[in-house]
């Protein structure tokens, strides 16, 4: 499904501002049928925006919105085979549940009759069949999501929108929605066009994930993808927590290694096809569940000290100072029987990681948040 | 706390105080006056008598009724008319202008109705303004007879009432959630359809709040119809103006003026209901 489906939107040189401000420049993007893919980006980055364009509620200035080949651009909302789930959920107060998701046939003036079945067709496929008299206001957060959901995907739209439609419910609920959702994905077979600035949710759900900043399509590419090869300091900050050395290359080895400086120490890394010339300055990232801290006697790695320590549950996070004064997150699974485990507050440690799994980019500290 | 409990028993007797004396009392005398019989000397006679509401209801005043609700009904729906797509348009300007376009719809309360009613008769008598200026313009060869009509009454209402329907509709409307607008459309309704199906139903608390501010005032509002209607177009006002003014007939005004309390009550108790109904929508748990 990664690419190599049919492409159910595109969206070519599609541009728009507010204002005079550019809220997104203009950019391409193909959706392809069937997928689920998020617009990832911190508030302000134009994902919602987006997902407007394609729902038909904001016209773009520039470019064009094509669904299964053909041109939507100018097309009201009410004519695109598009459903959005709202973060507002914006149910009709008035309506109660049942009216809320029969809403969308009752405008195509169906019989009464297939109302009734695919109503309830859809109501128990957010097992909400129960609640259907009910109002909104009497309805739980979940609930009304739950009734959102069906009403959006009744009229068996080719693409689902959703906007941020998880953000206002709490931890425990939201994980069970995230299932439901992908759930309800596989079952419609449609394609889901999710929008979160929560990274989590973001990489746990997605076929492919878009990272947005500022308007601007920063890197798009599969959950894992995105984590472990991110294209930028951007990416890797913003889809998890990251540590980054600056470094500069001081040989290279063959097309997929180099000879780097770190912290005044020689290391072999790998360049991921990337090539670095010698002499250049590169970031060396690395996520803390791929450090490794050592007892300070060991003969390698990087002398520091545990200033911190979280306990997670599952995981164990370490905050080492180097003597270098730079400071490293370092997350380990937690094994009672380990006895290298257990470094104390204050306690002098080595800091090494998992060969190999080091990301090189070029240093755009500029650029970087 | 023990300051404030002088202050709180200061406060609630003024209001009950208030409500007892200028509310209470007054209906009750109102109540017990028409069911008594009139006198010239005294103006009441206590002697029970159901008289002055059967007089209500015979043909010469059932017609009189008739009419200043037939009246009244027009300018409400006139009114309805001109203000539900005025508040909508308003509702939807941006921010910084709607103050001024509000205070536009207000600023004819600083003068009061009665001298705007006389103003509005200098414009529409014979050989008044308009009257002048249609036939400057050669577009009429005599005079139009606006003045004393039925018409000019109506007119004269909805000028001074459409306020009154503006304000409670712009209200709802700034209330309307434009995330419903939009699901509606997402949902393949056209504009018509989402008028009525989701503007419509949401708006009726509006509708009816404003309906009552104007439908009430249109059957009392007895100088209006002074002005503008001579004798022929009367309201309920006029008769219980006319009763304890002119004719001296005190407990047969308190009849009529009940029959407009209660006319009044229905309205409210409807209006009640209709919200109940509808239920307002409430701060949306997901957004709080």
């Amino acid at each position: 499904m990664n690419g190599t489906g049919q492409t159910i939107i595109q969206l070519q040189g599609v541009g728009k501002s507010f204002g005079g401000r550019e809220v997104l420049p203009p950019l391409d993007l193909d959706i392809y049928h069937g997928e689920f893919i998020t617009l990832l980006g911190p508030s302000g980055c134009g994902k919602t925006t987006l997902l407007r364009l394609i729902g038909g509620f904001e016209q773009p200035d520039a470019g064009r919105v094509l669904l299964a080949g053909s041109d939507i651009t100018d097309l009201p909302p009410n004519q695109r085979p598009v459903n959005t789930v709202f973060q507002s959920y914006a149910l009709f107060p008035h309506m109660t549940v049942f009216e809320n998701v029969a809403f969308g046939l009752r405008a195509e003036q169906r019989p009464e009759d297939e109302i009734r079945t695919r109503v309830a067709q859809v109501l128990a496929m957010v097992q909400m069949r129960e609640l259907a008299d009910r109002k909104p206001d009497q309805l739980s957060g979940g609930q009304q999501q739950r009734v959102a959901i069906a009403r959006a995907v009744i009229k068996g739209p080719r693409v689902l929108l959703l906007d941020e439609p998880l953000s206002a419910l709490d931890y425990k609920l939201r994980k069970q929605m995230q299932n439901e959702l992908k759930r309800l994905q596989r079952e419609l077979g449609i394609t889901f066009v999710f929008v979160t600035h929560d990274q989590e949710e973001a990489l746990s759900m997605s076929d492919r994930v878009v990272v947005m900043r500022e308007g601007v399509i920063e890197q798009i590419g599969t959950p894992r993808n995105v984590y472990e090869t991110p294209a930028n300091l951007f990416v890797a900050r913003f889809v998890g927590e990251i540590n980054v050395f600056t470094a500069h290359v001081l040989e290279t080895v063959d097309t997929e290694r180099v000879i780097g400086e770190i912290e005044g120490e020689r290391h072999e890394l790998r360049t991921h096809g990337k090539s670095f010339p010698a002499g250049a300055r590169i970031n060396v990232l690395l996520r803390p569940e791929d450090l490794r801290l050592l007892p300070a006697d060991a003969p390698q790695g990087l002398p520091g000290q545990v200033i911190e320590r979280n306990y997670k549950g599952m995981t164990l996070e370490s905050l080492i100072r180097l003597d270098s004064g730079q400071e490293l997150l370092a997350s380990e699974f937690f094994d009672e029987d380990d006895p290298d485990f257990d470094y104390r507050l204050g306690e002098r440690v080595r800091v090494t990681w998992v060969p190999n799994w080091e990301i090189l980019l070029p240093d755009d500290t500029a650029r970087a948040v | 706390m023990t300051l404030r409990a002088p202050f709180k028993t200061a406060v609630l007797v003024l209001i009950w105080g208030w409500m007892l004396l200028f509310v209470l009392v007054p209906n009750l005398l109102v109540i017990v006056t028409s069911f008594l019989r009139r006198d010239d000397v005294h103006f009441i006679r206590w002697e029970a008598t159901l008289d002055n509401y059967l007089r209500l209801f015979s043909p010469d005043y059932a017609a009189v009724f008739a009419h200043s609700f037939y009246m009244a009904l027009v300018t409400t729906v006139l009114c309805l008319l001109i203000g539900y797509p005025f508040a909508y348009l308003v509702s939807r300007y941006r921010a910084a202008m709607k103050p001024y376009l509000i205070f536009l719809v207000i600023v004819p309360f600083w003068t009061n109705s009665l001298v705007r009613t006389y103003a509005m008769k200098l414009l529409i008598a014979t050989n008044g303004l308009v009257n002048q200026a249609l036939l400057g313009l050669g577009l009429i060869d005599e005079p139009l007879r606006m003045l004393y009509t039925e018409g000019a009454v109506i007119a004269g209402l909805v000028y001074v009432l459409l306020p009154f329907m503006i304000l409670p509709l712009y209200a709802i409307f700034e209330q309307l959630r434009s995330d419903l607008l939009e699901a509606s459309a997402d949902l393949g309704a056209g504009r018509w359809q989402t008028f009525y199906r989701v503007v419509l139903p949401l708006t009726m608390p509006g509708i009816i709040a404003g309906s009552l501010l104007v439908l009430l005032p249109a059957v009392g509002m007895f100088y209006v119809a002074d002005v503008l209607g001579g004798a022929k177009n009367l309201l309920i006002g006029n008769i219980v103006k006319n009763q304890f003014l002119d004719a001296r007939d005190w407990p047969f005004g308190a009849a009529a003026s009940l029959l407009l309390t209660l006319a009044m009550g229905v309205l409210l108790y409807a209006y009640y209901l209709s919200v109940k109904l509808i239920r307002r929508p409430e701060t949306h748990a997901a957004l709080a």
